[in-house]
């Protein structure tokens, strides 16, 4: 079975360690804050100036003064901190986070990510993921397999306007989690009943498979 | 002490001309000065430039200068919750420049600073960079950016004093800071104005040098873009 996009942000959460701050892009990435151990200490930054984001307030409690990055009201948790948005950014091209997560339409086999725009259609800007995919060490791509069209969304090369370039280390899809090294995507693990054959026929780019492909473990 | 303070918006934007570069603070509606963005729209003054992260929505923030065709180009990092500004961009009524978020912030802080231009790995080759220098540091590359030039910068804080000092709050601060000083005049509106030695200087964000002009906004709406809320158990 292909993962729900709840399951991707689950698979995803096992990638957060402990002690880490963490950037999330909005969509799945987002969910990813759901399914972090309770046992572990991390911090969520927001590029519009917080860290130690905490969840949605109750009802009645909103601040307009205290949003994410995807314009939605939050709350702080104890040790939290705002700052303005160029020192924000310093956190980010500075490598201060140690890891960002965010969606993509398409992701070559090296490592180049495109996810802002598409000429002529959908013009909404690249907001800050210029910056953190220029900058950061640990990249971490959440996306489906495949777009509407069911079209690999897993190339060769990216056909839209990149984000950025060489910069992608793993994906995880509703069908596999894959690594991208030397050049090619490896393939890591499978979605839970979904077969290599289904993987390499929705990955248009170079796959390589090594050895036994274990499922995903929740 | 040297006193910043204006009688009202109408007098802090005294000076502004059609055609002029604007920086305006915000994160989408979160922390937008939005009494001088009122009299901009009252005045309606035109073909203007405006450095601004976002542009409001259809009816709120920067899109009431958009409604009214007043301007000529908008420099951006994110502008999706606006089909109006969508509309005028493909249309190509409006000249559009999109870049990198932290390039903006940064763009913003250069000009403030006295930095003409930075290296920045941001955009690398993507079409940001198309044009610009370029240089390998460390065996990484980057782009050179340059620093805003603006005639004003409009910014809006939690707290100000007469001396120009101002608080902000939460994450309505984000671009604001960068752009105090960043303009030839920098405007701040405040949701509360007090008398000098009321804040206490531990606590400015930005000292008063950087702001030429202050007055306490009339009123503030301070929408709410996205309501996200959890139930109580």
């Amino acid at each position: 079975m292909a993962l729900t996009k709840e399951q991707i942000a689950q698979r995803i959460a096992k990638e957060v360690k402990d002690g880490y701050y963490v950037n999330l892009g909005i969509g799945i990435p987002t969910l990813v804050a759901n399914f972090v151990r309770d046992d572990i200490s991390v911090e969520f930054q927001s590029e519009n100036g917080i860290l130690g984001m905490g969840p949605f307030p109750y009802e009645g409690e909103e601040d307009p003064d205290l949003i994410n990055a995807g314009k939605q009201t939050i709350t702080a948790l104890p040790g939290a901190s705002f700052f303005d948005s160029a020192m924000s950014f310093g956190m980010i091209r500075g490598q201060h986070v140690d890891l960002t997560i965010l969606g993509a339409m398409e992701v070559s086999q090296n490592g180049d990510i495109a996810n802002w725009k598409i000429p002529g259609k959908m013009v909404k800007g690249m907001g800050g993921a210029m910056d953190l995919v220029a900058s950061a060490e640990n990249i971490i791509v959440a996306m489906m397999h495949t777009n509407r069209e069911g079209e690999s969304k897993l190339l060769k090369e990216c056909s839209l306007p990149l984000t950025g370039v060489n910069c992608v280390k793993k994906i995880v899809t509703n069908l596999a989690v894959l690594e991208i090294k030397d050049g090619k995507f490896h393939l890591l693990e499978r979605a839970p009943e979904v077969s290599i054959e289904e993987i390499q026929q929705a990955t248009e780019g170079d796959l390589i498979i090594n050895g036994e492909i274990a499922e995903m473990k929740f | 002490m040297i006193k910043k303070t204006v009688a009202n918006v109408r007098e802090a934007c005294e000076g502004i001309e059609d055609g002029m570069t604007f920086m305006l603070g915000g994160f989408g509606l979160c922390g937008i000065p939005e009494n001088i963005i009122s009299e901009l729209v009252r005045r309606n003054v035109q073909n203007v430039t405006c450095i601004s992260n976002n542009a409001g929505v259809d009816d709120f923030g920067l899109g009431l200068l958009l409604k009214k065709h007043q301007i000529k180009k908008m420099i951006s990092s994110y502008v999706g919750e606006n089909a109006e500004f969508e509309r005028q961009m493909l249309s190509g009524e409006m000249e559009v420049e999109l870049i990198p978020q932290g390039t903006l912030a940064q763009r913003c802080e250069a000009a403030r600073s006295g930095i003409p231009a930075f290296f920045t790995p941001a955009g690398y080759g993507t079409e940001v960079a198309e044009g610009k220098e370029t240089r390998e540091f460390h065996g990484k590359m980057y782009v050179m950016e340059k620093a805003f030039e603006a005639d004003f910068s409009f910014v809006k804080a939690w707290k100000g004093d007469e001396a120009g000092n101002l608080i902000f709050k939460g994450t309505a601060r984000n671009f604001n800071p960068a752009m105090c000083g960043a303009g030839k005049i920098t405007v701040a509106e405040v949701e509360e104005l007090v008398p000098a030695g009321e804040l206490d200087p531990n606590q400015i964000h930005i000292p008063g040098i950087f702001v030429q002009r202050i007055f306490q906004g009339e009123k503030y709406e301070k929408r709410i873009e996205q309501l996200t809320v959890r139930k109580r158990n």
